[in-house]
């Protein structure tokens, strides 16, 4: 059931598994586990970027296509479900509409990027991937009346997603974990840590909304690995080893590129679509800016290409980081008041700072990423262990 | 030169064939015709042009000139992947394979270029049994099946070139053509593959072409000998005549022909 759900790609290293359970875990108890409107948010951008981190890996670690237009399908996602809900009102018709016509033109697109340069060799496509995306950004400006311009759209969604909507009247009971591990260590007594750690959760539309991009994240994830390990998938990993090799065995390359593109386009504009329904307000910056597409970009290194569990990491580290790396500073600076250097490095507006050394220290002691690491130390501490029982046997033998 | 070929037994034909590498003519009109069921090695010094017609008959490279035909079709303008779907397949000189994937994944890969699989993606690859024991066959025939799980780049050389050689095999042409398949190998491994092409001659429908410098390999194997020189054909004919003749004996052998 499990390799069934997993495709047969299992994560191969105990701890990656460990780390993945607690990431599912987490994010399934997500709103009754973690108090506070930050922790909301990180958990749905956690959820949204896990498909766009995972899908552009089919692109770039999968298939070795290096694109730059991948922010522009999610906004391409995002800008369709704004404008049909503002156009046809705030009910499911209209996301339903939305949704659709955000994977109609990121079909339409990609395959006309696919098939007119996908031809050329990758240099070029990576080119006119970023040229298209840059003209993408421009209209998107241009066209204010339409699109909104720099201020982007208010997206109305339907009621049952909203926060005036009541799911059930009586709210539920959550528990704050990372609260109660912070009164236990500070010195509380367990009890009244324990009592104080309750906190309610009123069962509102935007716990439905969170829902909808936790299951969606879930199954698009599952989804995309199982392609990956299809027949299919093999080919495009063929692709990235030998192209030449994998056309002299008779396959048409440009065409599994070009599908790669289009799965990538639509997975990510249906993130895209999700993300707009969840914030509620779209504009150039939060979904098709470029320094959205070298965090993406980062996202996958990090987590480690070619492998889609390193989507899950690389989101969830990066995004975690982004929200809480300043109270962390905030703390640390506390603690180092007496010396005035750290205390001044630690101060939370140099987080953009330390974020960057992070990700640099990340690379160097991580080159394949979290995930290759990880399974890189489970394969050897496995021949070790392999080794070590046939010394045992030749020992025993003699 | 031979010309008493049975047009209804020709496979795979050239006509005039010729590519000009601005300036550089590396193949010449070459017009030759292959029969099913035989054996022609294509042979020459260094930069003859033997792996450039390899190029044009398989597609990497286009024509300037003449034509490919194959079964009386004429294929010169069909992409690689379409000559492939033909039937027309080749191992490489220089080892092509896929380093990163495993080697039981790279004769997978082959195996699954007939069963047009390809653009199955919902179903697990690891699922397909029949995809797997096909891939296993062929390893075990190139000697390869206990290094399945390896990844290709971990393979010794010679094990590369038997790798090649399985991919071929897998992918169970019409045309089979090896550009010195044993370069470089090992006295044992050379003997798997050419057991193996022995074998391949035994089932007397395939054309087989082989580019091999090892003139006893040659002698033994041929039914018939090409000589390329400087791109021409400069000599066609049974092995006996054709290594005996002054022409292969001063441009191939690089001696005056021994004295009778
Ligand atoms: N792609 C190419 N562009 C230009 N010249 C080439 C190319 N491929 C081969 N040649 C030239 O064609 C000639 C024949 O090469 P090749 O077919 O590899 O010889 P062989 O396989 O008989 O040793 C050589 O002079 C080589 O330099
Ligand atoms: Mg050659």
């Amino acid at each position: 059931m499990l390799r069934a759900l997993l495709s047969d790609d299992l994560p191969r290293s105990r701890l990656l598994a460990a780390i993945l359970l607690a990431i599912l875990i987490g994010l399934a108890g997500g709103p009754f586990l973690f108090e506070g409107s930050v922790a909301f948010r990180t958990m749905s951008m956690i959820c949204i970027f896990i498909i766009v981190v995972a899908s552009y890996d089919m692109l770039i670690g999968y298939t070795a296509v290096v694109s730059f237009a991948h922010m522009m399908f999610f906004g391409l996602g995002a800008y369709s479900m704004a404008i049909l809900l503002r156009e046809l009102g705030p009910t499911w018709p209209a996301a339903a509409a939305g949704l659709l016509v955000g994977q109609a033109l990121s079909l339409l697109l990609a395959l006309l990027l696919g098939l007119l340069s996908l031809r050329v060799r990758a240099i070029f496509f990576a080119l006119v991937t970023l040229a298209v995306a840059y003209s993408f950004l421009q209209l998107l400006t241009q066209f204010y009346h339409f699109t909104g311009g720099e201020d982007g759209v208010r997206v109305r969604t339907p009621a049952e997603l909203g926060p005036a909507f009541r799911l059930a009247e009586s709210p539920w009971q959550g528990f704050n974990l990372f609260g109660f591990i912070g009164k236990v260590l500070s010195g509380e007594p367990v009890d009244e840590a324990w009592e104080q750690s309750f906190f309610t959760v009123r069962l509102t539309g935007r716990l439905l909304m969170y829902y909808l991009l936790f299951g969606s994240s879930l199954l698009l994830f599952l989804l995309m690995l199982r392609m990956m390990n299809s027949p299919f998938g093999r080919i495009l990993q063929a692709i990235r080893e030998n192209e030449f090799r994998v056309e002299a065995l008779g396959y048409r390359t440009v065409l599994y590129r070009t599908a790669s593109v289009v799965f990538a386009a639509c997975f990510t504009a249906f993130a895209g679509a999700l993300f707009a329904l969840s914030t509620r307000y779209v504009n150039p910056e939060t979904t098709v800016s470029f320094d959205l597409m070298v965090f993406v970009l980062l996202m996958t290194v990090i987590g480690g290409m070619g492998t889609l569990y390193g989507a899950v990491i690389g989101a969830s580290l990066f995004l975690i980081a982004e929200n809480y790396l300043q109270d962390l500073l905030r703390l640390l600076s506390g603690w180092a008041e007496g010396l005035p250097l750290l205390a001044a490095l630690f101060h939370p507006s140099h987080w953009l700072l330390w974020f960057g050394l992070l990700f640099v220290a990340s690379v160097y002691f991580f080159p394949q990423g979290v995930v290759g690491q990880l399974r890189l130390w489970a394969a050897r501490r496995h021949r070790r262990r392999a080794a070590g029982a046939y010394r045992q046997a030749m020992d025993g033998s003699n | 030169m031979r010309t008493t070929t049975d047009s209804r037994r020709v496979l795979l034909e050239t006509r005039d064939l010729t590519i000009n590498f601005g300036g550089h003519v590396a193949v010449n009109k070459v017009s030759c015709a292959f029969e099913r069921g035989t054996l022609t090695s294509i042979v020459g010094p260094n930069g003859a042009g033997k792996t450039t017609y390899f190029n044009l008959i398989s597609g990497q490279l286009r024509a300037t000139g003449g034509s490919v035909i194959l079964a009386g079709e004429d294929i010169t303008h069909l992409s690689v992947p379409a000559r492939a779907d033909k039937g027309l397949r080749r191992a490489f000189q220089l080892t092509n394979l896929f380093p990163g994937l495993s080697v039981l994944e790279n004769v997978r890969l082959a195996v699954a270029a007939r069963h047009r699989v390809g653009y199955n993606f919902w179903q697990r690859a690891s699922r397909r049994r029949d995809i797997t024991e096909r891939a296993m066959y062929y390893l075990e025939r190139v000697r390869l099946a206990h290094r399945a799980d390896v990844p290709a780049a971990a393979l010794p050389h010679g094990d590369q070139r038997k790798l090649e050689v399985g991919l071929l095999l897998a992918l169970e042409p019409k045309v089979f053509m090896f550009d010195e398949p044993t370069a470089g190998m090992s006295l044992d491994d050379a003997t798997v593959i050419l057991e193996l092409i022995a074998e391949i001659k035994q089932q007397k429908d395939k054309v087989i072409l082989l580019v091999e410098h090892k003139m006893d390999i040659v002698r033994t194997l041929s039914d018939r000998i090409i000589v390329l020189h400087n791109g021409e054909l400069l000599e066609d004919g049974e092995p006996e005549t054709v290594i005996a003749s002054t022409v292969v004996q001063e441009a191939y052998l690089g001696a005056a022909p021994a004295a009778p």
